[in-house]
């Protein structure tokens, strides 16, 4: 079973951090010319002015090794003595950057003039700093839970059945568990299960009326990968196998992907790569599946939500993850009073806690401060209602906005469309499930 | 005599060392690989790879008002430098004689003079943001201000060495024009090349992703 390492060694650090640079990044490296724009991107920098927080200079370990060890002109300043090679005390100082004042959201990596994926420089140098042990407590935890119980949050099947249960009674509808076939495994996050199980019940609604064939797997129900947000693709691989033994095991065609953003990332686009080769399934994002279902004629909805609200894009769903019309297609089945906020779709703000931060305790107060960047968006909007698709953003955003006192109440996109689901004709007791 | 020297083998010294150090630079980067991407694509990686390199050419929106100092400047500069380097008369009259073997017709001597303002003034205005603002002194190394100062003092020259007759100025310019071409492989001047390889590389992934990026 992969660790999660939490004794200090800075020199495997630096051995890892030395494997993390591919072409890509010596590539982004090259042509960095240290232009700074990156930092007027990027929340963290905005909304503090704090220079330290300026994206690219949270890489500068990665910058100073590859220039000392990879680059003609580092090599000959090492053989004239200028220069210094990363030391522990680099390892302590660069935490904070890495980790507390990154949230992997990549907008950054949208508006680098070279064309720098900076998001991507940072998740790889989160790998040497997560070999090293320079971790968040809070994260070291998260990882060792879902390594150790199945979910981050400590959430175990019995518990997820329970929810599972209670979902049944309030929908009156049977919640396949491990069926041989399903075309669809549907995982949750952590925090759905814990806060919002209400998305447990719409899901369950919607796939009853729409005749979605479906399972939830005892084996592997947890969307939530910690090792993406720690930087380990050992623990991330581990937790990614999981889900895919199970979907191959059950024989699904598809496996669905809940409303939490670095799950998405995790499982459609850096889980083929970290098991090393491609799935016998294909994933599908809720969202998009939903969307598929609105073309087929299969999910209908009747009244509107007369409300005025607005919607968060969630960063590696939509910036990371290229899901950008189907949450607006079906928001526009039933809200009429629908409107973006100002730098909407893949250039919306985070909301402060992706990338491992809302587990992150030492980042707190940080976190807290640069949602005013998102108070400033719903503000111009004049909303008092924000949805969004993503558990961690409405968590975190549910916080923040208490923080501030701002009467907003956030809601999820399927829930939504479930409380203007169309009874279906003839409706059955039991969700279908070939 | 100095003239015929920077002209001649400092000239092509710089020529070469300039060209094996770009070719260093490109293998010291594409020697390093990256691993085939195994997830499903939603589009295609070589369409988003192109659009990126030329897309991130034009201002991104989403940028806080900060940036808009360096912006204006660094249009400034980089369209001033492309049309002093490669539309003035004097570069033409060399390329054609000395690399080519053929030439093209010279901006009109308005145009001339406008972007060497814009370039001067872009350069200058960008170096100042460099030692002024917070982040620019944070992130900014050695080689930002040797690069800055190296292509100042080579614009500089060039404008001196515009008084034909003057010998000595025109061997100040190729002498700068030498030191900067054997810098420039070492430098993050490179970016004027690998940008194509950074622009892609992003392009490509988000392209897959099928984000326009």
């Amino acid at each position: 079973m992969a660790k999660v390492v939490t004794e200090h060694d800075y020199a495997r650090g630096v051995e890892v951090l030395r494997n993390q640079i591919d072409a890509k990044i010596a590539s982004y490296l090259s042509s960095c010319v240290g232009c700074g724009l990156c930092a007027e991107a990027c929340l963290f920098y905005t909304e503090t002015g704090d220079a330290r927080y300026t994206p690219i200079y949270k890489v500068e370990p990665m910058r100073r090794l590859w220039h000392r060890e990879q680059t003609v002109a580092g090599k000959l300043a090492k053989a004239f003595g200028f220069g210094s090679d990363l030391t522990e005390a680099d390892f302590a100082e660069w935490q904070e950057m890495t980790y507390d004042s990154c949230t992997l959201c990549g907008r950054c990596s949208m508006v680098c003039p070279v064309g720098n994926d900076i998001a991507y420089m940072i998740r790889k140098q989160r790998e040497a700093f997560s070999a090293a042990g320079y971790t968040p407590p809070g994260l070291q935890g998260a990882s060792k839970r879902a390594l150790e119980i199945g979910s981050p949050m400590g959430v175990t099947w019995k518990a997820l059945s329970a929810q599972i249960g209670h979902a049944e009674r309030a929908t009156g509808l049977t919640i396949p568990v491990d069926v041989q076939g399903a075309e669809y495994m549907t995982l949750f996050s952590s925090m759905e299960i814990m806060n919002f199980p209400e998305y447990i019940e719409a899901v369950a609604r919607i796939f009853d009326a729409a005749g979605v064939s479906w399972t939830v797997s005892s084996k592997a129900f947890e969307a939530t990968n910690s090792g993406i947000q720690i930087g380990s693709s050992e623990i991330a691989r581990e937790l990614v196998s999981r889900v895919v033994d199970a979907a191959e095991g059950l024989g699904c065609k598809y496996v669905i992907s809940p409303e939490c953003g670095h799950a998405y990332t995790a499982i459609r686009w850096d889980g083929p790569n970290l098991i090393g080769r491609p799935y016998e399934f294909e994933v599908v994002h809720i969202l998009e599946l939903l969307d598929q279902l609105r073309l087929q004629g299969r999910l209908e909805t009747e009244g509107f939500d007369e409300r005025k609200l607005t919607f968060h894009d969630p960063c590696q769903i939509v910036r990371r993850g290229g899901v950008e019309e189907p949450p607006r297609n079906l928001l526009n089945m039933v809200a009429p009073n629908f409107e973006e906020m100002p730098d909407h779709g893949k250039m919306n703000w985070c909301c402060g806690g992706g990338g491992g931060l809302s587990a992150n305790e030492e980042a707190h107060d940080l976190r807290t401060t640069v949602f005013k960047v998102k108070k400033r968006q719903l503000e111009a909007t004049g909303v008092n209602t924000m949805i969004t698709a993503c558990a961690n953003c409405r968590i975190v955003m549910e916080e923040a906005l208490e923080h501030y006192e701002m009467p907003v109440v956030i809601e999820g996109v399927t829930e939504l469309l479930a409380a203007h689901l169309k009874p279906k004709a003839g409706k059955t007791e039991k969700a279908t499930t070939e | 005599m100095f003239l015929e020297f920077v002209e001649g083998p400092l000239w092509y010294a710089s020529v070469v060392i300039f060209l094996v150090g770009i070719a260093i630079r490109f293998y010291e980067i594409l020697a390093r690989g990256v691993k085939p991407d195994l997830a499903v694509p939603r589009t295609d990686g070589t369409a988003g790879a192109l659009r990126t390199i030329v897309s991130r050419s034009w201002t991104a929106k989403g940028f806080s008002s900060g940036a808009v100092f360096h912006l204006v400047a660094g249009y400034m500069f980089h369209i001033g430098l492309f049309v002093l380097l490669f539309f003035a008369a004097p570069h033409i009259v060399f390329i054609e004689e000395r690399i080519l073997g053929f030439g093209w017709t010279a901006a009109p001597h308005w145009v001339f003079i406008a972007a060497a303002n814009l370039a001067f003034a872009g350069l200058i205005l960008l170096w100042l943001r460099r030692v002024m603002h917070p982040v620019m002194r944070k992130i900014s190394t050695f080689d930002d201000h040797a690069a800055a100062w190296l292509t100042f003092i080579v614009m500089f020259t060039g404008c001196m060495a515009l008084l034909e007759g003057h010998d000595g100025l025109r061997a100040l310019h190729m002498l700068s024009v030498c030191v900067l071409m054997i810098y420039f492989p070492f430098s993050r001047l490179m970016h004027a090349f690998t940008f194509v390889l950074s622009r892609g590389y992003t392009g490509a992934v988000m392209g897959r992703k099928g984000v326009q990026a």
